[in-house]
């Protein structure tokens, strides 16, 4: 194989798809919180704890209850999800009529209180959680070696981000949803019940999150502050793509998670904060973010 | 219009706030099943917060709104439109993130009776060309008014509350709505018009409730206009 600038093919391609996969946990992540942000105008801080909660109730499932992998990868995010909706209606459906900060700062709060629990049962040396069976191993490629778990944690998160798009973008349900985001007082007097669908979307959101997080289990091992240290990123990749554009938060998340392995490949000190100069570059010329539309 | 037809919608010592303000004082009018009435006013008289509060979205509302006998004043806007009251605002709310034929699909059916999309897009022809437009906010201001009220012609609500649909509209478009309005009269729907096009009001309307200061301050039935012109424009101070 060829060498690029000096860099050995294995080294680039393993960075690329370590990069992807990144960018796969940003793309849901983003996607997460865009939709919430829509249509609740809250800036979901809690959303890196519960993506923490879903990697842990995986698995609590496996180690109390004997449940595996796949059925978690559906529990996980239901019962994540059914948290959220409990969060929405016991405390965040009272902060609508006031500025977005306070639901920032209750999320913030609630985050803290999550993690915090986590770390006191769990300690922060981090649980293993096994890779299924089923996608155990790896494919030859040639140039690399790619581990079947990292290609599907890839597949899945496209397969996610894309029947989330389709469903917002291209279905009765999604106008709902995206004439609301636009106009929830007008839906309401159609005689749409806009409650339930903010606290349904609040609760989609959030099992995203939780999504996210059965995904990472294997990968990551599943640690109290697995979530701190994703979300920070996730803003900036939210920022960067603009806030309210379901597409735009899906492809810069995965752009940004290529472009941070490819830093790591050409610059790995700049790794770590490309992705923020990139953010502070794309706030100064396109402050609605590259998809975001003018406010 | 007889007076033995039945009463549909019944609104008494309607008050209203938009936030701190009291912007409704009192309004009392009724209207008859079947009946084109509008609201007239000067700007600021407390119109559309009368339409505003009759769906519930004012801020808050007291006094008694009946519609087909049922009190809707503790109701939430919802409950208020799946009784069969449905809105075109002043500022037309049409979605920019839906395409024109989402726009037109959006409200919910609430029940049986409501236009075909065939009869729709035959009252609006305009909007047939233009459904597959990829935003609804792209149509000129007079389709945009259309698709407002078009789109509420499928719920099977069949008491349209229309916030001055010909504001800003060339008068080819004005006379289009006002043959519009008078199909649905036809068809059986029962339109409250709040306007300022006086002209336009006496075009289409069975009566007229002149509205000043946030309460109902008269009624003039449309055949008794003429006699009354001074003393409409002296309240309408033009």
């Amino acid at each position: 194989m060829f060498e690029l600038l000096g860099i050995p093919p294995q080294v680039l391609m393993g960075q690329l798809l370590l990069g992807l996969i990144n960018g796969s946990f940003y793309a849901v992540l983003s996607l997460g919180l865009a939709v919430i942000f829509g249509l609740l105008n809250i800036i979901n801080f809690a959303h890196g704890a519960l993506y923490m909660a879903g990697a842990f109730v995986a698995w609590m499932l496996l180690n109390y209850l004997g449940i595996g992998y796949w059925p978690a990868l559906i529990l996980a995010p239901l019962i994540v999800g059914a948290f959220g909706i409990v969060l929405e209606r016991t405390m965040l459906s009272r902060l609508y009529h006031l500025d977005h900060l306070y639901g920032l700062l209750l999320t913030f709060g609630l985050a803290l209180i999550i993690q915090g629990l986590f770390r006191n049962y769990y300690g922060i040396s981090g649980l293993p959680y096994q890779i299924p069976n089923l996608l155990s191993g790896g494919q030859n490629l040639g140039f690399m070696f790619l581990p079947n778990y990292r290609a599907w944690v890839v597949v899945a998160s496209v397969l996610v981000c894309f029947g989330t798009w389709f469903m917002i973008e291209k279905t009765r349900l999604g106008a709902y949803l995206r004439a609301a985001t636009e106009n929830p007082v007008l839906v309401g007097a159609f005689g749409v019940n806009v409650p339930l669908m903010i606290m349904l979307t609040y609760g989609f959101g959030v099992a995203l999150a939780g999504f996210a997080g059965v995904l990472a289990a294997p990968i990551y091992s599943v640690n109290p502050t697995m979530g701190e240290q994703l979300i920070i990123v996730v803003f900036a990749v939210v920022v960067i793509g603009g806030m309210g554009s379901i597409m735009g938060a899906i492809l810069t998340g995965y752009m940004l998670g290529i472009v941070e392995g490819l830093t790591r490949v050409f610059y790995p000190e700049g790794s770590a904060v490309v992705i923020f100069v990139i953010m502070a570059i794309v706030l100064m010329i396109k402050p609605e973010g590259l998809f975001g539309r003018p406010a | 219009m007889t007076d033995a037809s039945e009463v549909l919608l019944k609104v008494s010592d309607l008050q209203g706030w938009y936030g701190e303000s009291h912007v409704l004082h009192g309004v009392d009018f009724e209207v008859r099943q079947g009946e084109v009435v509008t609201l007239l006013g000067r700007n600021g008289a407390g119109k559309t917060s009368t339409l505003l509060a009759i769906m519930g979205i004012l801020g808050k509302r007291t006094g008694s709104v009946t519609f087909k006998d049922t009190e809707t004043i503790g109701m939430q806007p919802r409950a208020i439109a799946r009784l069969g009251i449905a809105l075109c605002p002043e500022e037309r709310g049409i979605f920019s993130s839906l395409s024109v034929e989402e726009n037109l699909m959006l409200p919910p059916r609430i029940a049986d009776g409501g236009l075909t999309v065939e009869r729709i897009y035959d009252l609006f022809p305009n909007l047939k060309e233009r459904r597959t437009s990829s935003q609804g906010t792209k149509l000129s201001g007079g389709e945009q008014q259309m698709l407002a009220i078009a789109r509420i012609l499928r719920t099977g609500s069949k008491m349209l509350l229309l916030d001055e649909p010909t504001e800003g509209l060339a008068p080819v478009i004005v006379q289009q709505i006002g043959h519009t309005i008078a199909a649905l009269k036809n068809e059986g729907f029962t339109i409250v018009l709040v306007e300022q096009n006086f002209r336009f009001a006496a075009s289409v309307a069975d009566r007229h409730y002149v509205v000043d200061q946030g309460r109902v301050v008269d009624m003039i039935p449309n055949d008794q206009l003429e006699e009354n012109t001074q003393k409409l424009h002296d309240y309408l101070g033009v």
